[in-house]
């Protein structure tokens, strides 16, 4: 394994360390970033954070799935799915990062 | 919702921050997971979901208007899912 898996405590860590709150606040803000971001897809909208991406919901028809084991046709309900899309800033800053051993 | 109703609405939960602080923690979350993506490290935030990179070998690409053959270099793809918590509350009601 090449790379190391992040955590909201590092991004608590970097907001404690760019904006000199005490760690308890800059981990309640971090959480309160994720959860406006969330309430608001929970609502149906769409989330465009410039320089970053945008998060939006789409509907997904009903549709009949397989159970690959044995076969059997099951109905998979209608739901809605969550998609995002990387800004060209996040994909530039993205493309050169290194492939993980797998 | 955009980036700055996002400040805003974190503003107005706390009167207590100036606002340039609020713009500098969103700014700190969103450019710490392109960072953490950029060196090839994954970011895994609990019931909203996880952002990772993915690998695309080189390729060789066709110019769609002139049919020409071009050469695409192997490069990494964000790539982000989302968690289960976030992914049951979209589906909640309905």
């Amino acid at each position: 394994m090449a790379g190391k898996t992040l955590t909201r405590m590092d991004l608590s860590e970097a907001v404690y360390r760019e904006v000199g709150l005490s760690r308890n606040e800059s981990a309640g803000l971090v959480e309160s970033v994720l959860e406006h971001v969330s309430d608001a897809l929970v609502r149906g909208e769409q989330v465009k954070i410039s320089g970053f991406g945008t998060f939006s919901v789409r509907q997904k028809a009903e549709r009949i799935g397989r159970n690959p084991k044995t076969g059997e046709e099951v109905p998979i309900a209608p739901r809605k799915v969550l998609s995002f899309r990387p800004s060209h800033l996040m994909r530039d800053r993205v493309a050169d990062a290194p492939a993980p051993v797998s | 919702m955009i980036r700055s109703e996002l400040i805003q609405r974190i503003s107005e939960e706390n009167p207590h921050l100036y606002q340039r602080d609020v713009e500098k923690i969103v700014s700190t979350v969103f450019n710490e997971i392109i960072r953490a993506m950029a060196r090839g490290d994954r970011v895994e935030l609990r019931g909203f979901g996880a952002f990772s990179t993915k690998h695309r070998d080189a390729r060789t690409g066709r110019n769609p208007r002139t049919g020409e053959s071009v050469a695409v270099d192997a490069k990494a793809v964000p790539f982000f899912k989302a968690g289960k918590g976030l992914r049951e509350r979209l589906n909640e009601e309905g």
